[in-house]
């Protein structure tokens, strides 16, 4: 087929839809329904994995957390914390009895105050060790992060999240170098650090992060007379090469030895690789959007049949049109080009309605309702394919019996 | 030493079944048709002119015989072959004129250039000049619905004549227009004719039938009389 009688079948399938306007518009509605709906489907489908990826990001793929669990006494379940807390001790055994460990922090964390000039703010801070950024990654906007050392003589030193920034000092001002204080304990402020952004309703910006042994003999306390030296829970980040599972299980195996755990008897920590539990967490949302998604392909289906059967009502009130053309000469070809072309306009037209619509509702439902959406250029192409297919589809049958006509029958038509 | 028939029909027959009868529509026709030739096909409904319209058109193919259109046998052509035919080497002019009729004028003669695999270099030019030489010329960008009967049998010559056809076959011309547009229709025929083109018309009007210069009378599937006139 040359490019001028595709030309001229655009024109000719243009001109015939628009006699029938109103009949057009409402058949390209089922195919505009369905297209929107797959279009905000697939947006919450793809926010939705974005979040995960942000969350694992954030997290890290490679780093296992370990935390002292609750523990059982005589049938009694005591509270998260409620086991002997791990220590420095724990840290040195682990570093000793385990390859692969590439940087290792203890996480101790608490609820405090802090207080800039007239402003104050109730955070939390984070007793981290130096190693923590680079178990967790974790861009400065200005200044440094604390070293080893003044980790181990307790240094009074700040780095503030976005969060507490943006609430005790006014927009454009460098903290670095200023003294904040927290819980009335004069600190030096040495780093701001980038946003991370709100997730599963946290802010993980909201942070004050300060040396381990400053947090723990000056914030946030010994917690456990026993174990003077504790540092909250464990971030290990696994050196590339080294298998998660068999990490986590001997860590799991070195902890059991050193906390005197009996043979038979249950953990009283636990050993965790968030990422893994984000991911699994993930997948059920991502099987609910497959079904979300699958139900709105459904629809565009109906709006595929609903093309069909316009298609198979105009073939029949145009049977003289076409045994006219066959007379001037159409072959069976071109008589099938031109009603397929017909649909797949229609569709096409549909589609690109659709997408607006769906560009629309999806633009609403992140404004309204704050979840992460994300439409691809591989959705609007998507988009436009699933229309096009659909017209061709479901316009072939239609255009398949207009091109069989007998033209003599076709001309005789009433 | 005259030039090679351009319809040659042997032995034609057409049988079609309707239901459990098998209906003879054509039973052994032969005959000629030498370019140039102004033919009028006559005779009573059921007598199977059509049937031999179509045939000569070829928008059927027959049961058995031979019928040879601009020398090529109509039995030996595909449907695509067939269509190719009917686009290059004949104009079909219709009763009911069957034009588009929300399309203008100009667009309905374009129509078999749009199937041609020979298009001229200006499909515009050549619907226009088919258009003055049926004296529709002011008329090129009325919708046919809003042409009178006679114009719009024009519309419909200039449609068959678009493509530089060697013969226009016309199924009762005019059989929807009154005396005096027929009478400017038959005579815009014999113009055509007089310019060397073969007409081949079927009515069962004898007015009609008598601006042909040959007559073929037909019954029963049977060619009954066939002379000059």
């Amino acid at each position: 087929m040359k490019s001028h009688e595709i030309l001229e079948f655009i024109h000719i399938a243009f001109g015939a839809l628009w006699l029938n306007k109103l009949r057009s518009a409402l058949t390209a509605l089922g195919i505009i329904i369905g297209v929107a709906a797959v279009i905000v489907m697939a947006a919450i489908g793809n926010g939705a994995t974005l979040q995960m990826q942000k969350q694992i990001a954030m997290l890290g793929t490679n780093v296992i957390n370990v935390m002292a669990g609750s523990m059982r006494i005589g049938g009694h379940q005591l509270g998260s914390g409620g086991a002997v807390p791990l220590s420095e001790k724990d840290m040195r055994i682990l570093r000793e009895g385990v390859p692969g460990i590439a940087a290792m922090s203890g996480q101790l964390k608490g609820s405090v105050t802090a207080v800039y000039g007239a402003a104050n703010w109730s955070t939390q801070v984070n007793g981290v060790h130096a190693d923590y950024f680079d178990v967790r990654p974790w861009a400065l906007t200005a200044g440094r992060y604390f070293n080893a050392e003044e980790v181990a003589r307790g240094a009074k030193l700040a780095i503030l999240g976005s969060s507490v920034q943006a609430q005790l000092f006014e927009a454009g001002a460098s903290p670095v170098g200023d003294i904040v204080r927290v819980n009335n304990i004069p600190f030096e402020v040495i780093g701001t650090l980038s946003t991370r952004g709100q997730s599963m309703g946290n802010d993980p910006d909201d942070v004050i992060i300060v040396p381990l042994s400053t947090a723990r003999s000056r914030l946030v306390g010994r917690g456990f007379a026993t174990v003077p030296d504790t540092v909250g829970q464990l971030s290990i980040r696994v050196a590339d090469g080294y298998d998660m599972t068999e990490m986590q299980s001997s860590i799991t195996t070195l902890l059991r030895k050193q906390r005197r755990i009996k043979a038979g008897e249950e953990d009283n920590f636990s050993v965790r690789n968030f990422a893994e539990l984000v991911q699994a967490r993930n997948e059920q949302q991502q099987t609910l959007s497959y079904l979300l998604a699958t139900t709105a392909a459904m629809s565009l289906v109906v709006g595929g049949i609903g093309i069909m059967n316009i298609m198979l009502v105009s073939v029949t009130e145009r049977t003289r049109e076409i045994g006219l053309r066959m007379a001037v000469g159409a072959r069976g070809i071109d008589v099938m080009a031109q009603f397929l072309t017909e649909a797949i306009l229609l569709c096409l037209a549909g589609g690109l309605l659709g997408l607006l619509l769906g560009v629309a509702i999806t633009i609403a439902i992140s404004t309204l309702a704050g979840w992460t959406v994300s439409i691809g250029i591989g959705t609007v192409a998507m988009a436009i394919l699933a229309s096009a297919s659909v017209g061709i589809i479901f316009g072939f049958v239609p255009a398949r019996r207009a091109a069989r006509l007998n033209p003599i029958d076709a001309l005789r038509y009433e | 030493m005259s030039a090679p028939p351009l319809i040659s029909a042997r032995n034609l027959v057409k049988t079609y079944t309707l239901g459990e009868q098998q209906v003879q529509a054509l039973r052994e026709v032969s005959f000629e048709v030498l370019p140039g030739e102004f033919l009028a096909i006559m005779g009573p409904s059921g007598s199977g002119k059509s049937t031999l319209m179509n045939l000569i058109g070829a928008l059927d193919t027959p049961t058995s015989g031979a019928l040879a259109i601009d020398g090529a046998e109509i039995s030996s052509l595909s449907s695509d072959q067939l269509a190719e035919l009917r686009n290059r080497t004949v104009g079909f002019v219709f009763q009911q004129f069957n034009l588009l009729r929300r399309t203008s004028a100009l667009d309905n003669v374009k129509l078999p250039l749009l199937y041609s695999r020979r298009r001229p270099p200006d499909a515009n030019a050549a619907a226009r000049a088919s258009l003055e030489l049926v004296g529709l010329g002011d008329r090129m960008d009325h919708q046919a619905a809003q042409l009178s009967g006679g114009q719009q049998q024009r519309v419909a010559i200039a449609r068959a004549l678009v493509n530089n056809p060697r013969l226009i076959l016309a199924d009762e011309p005019t059989g929807a227009l009154d005396t005096q547009t027929s009478a400017e229709i038959m005579a815009l025929f014999a113009r055509l004719n007089a310019a060397g083109l073969t007409i081949i018309l079927v009515t069962h009007e004898p007015d009609v039938a008598a601006h042909a210069r040959r007559l073929l009378r037909m019954r029963d599937g049977r060619i009954i009389e066939d002379r000059a006139q």
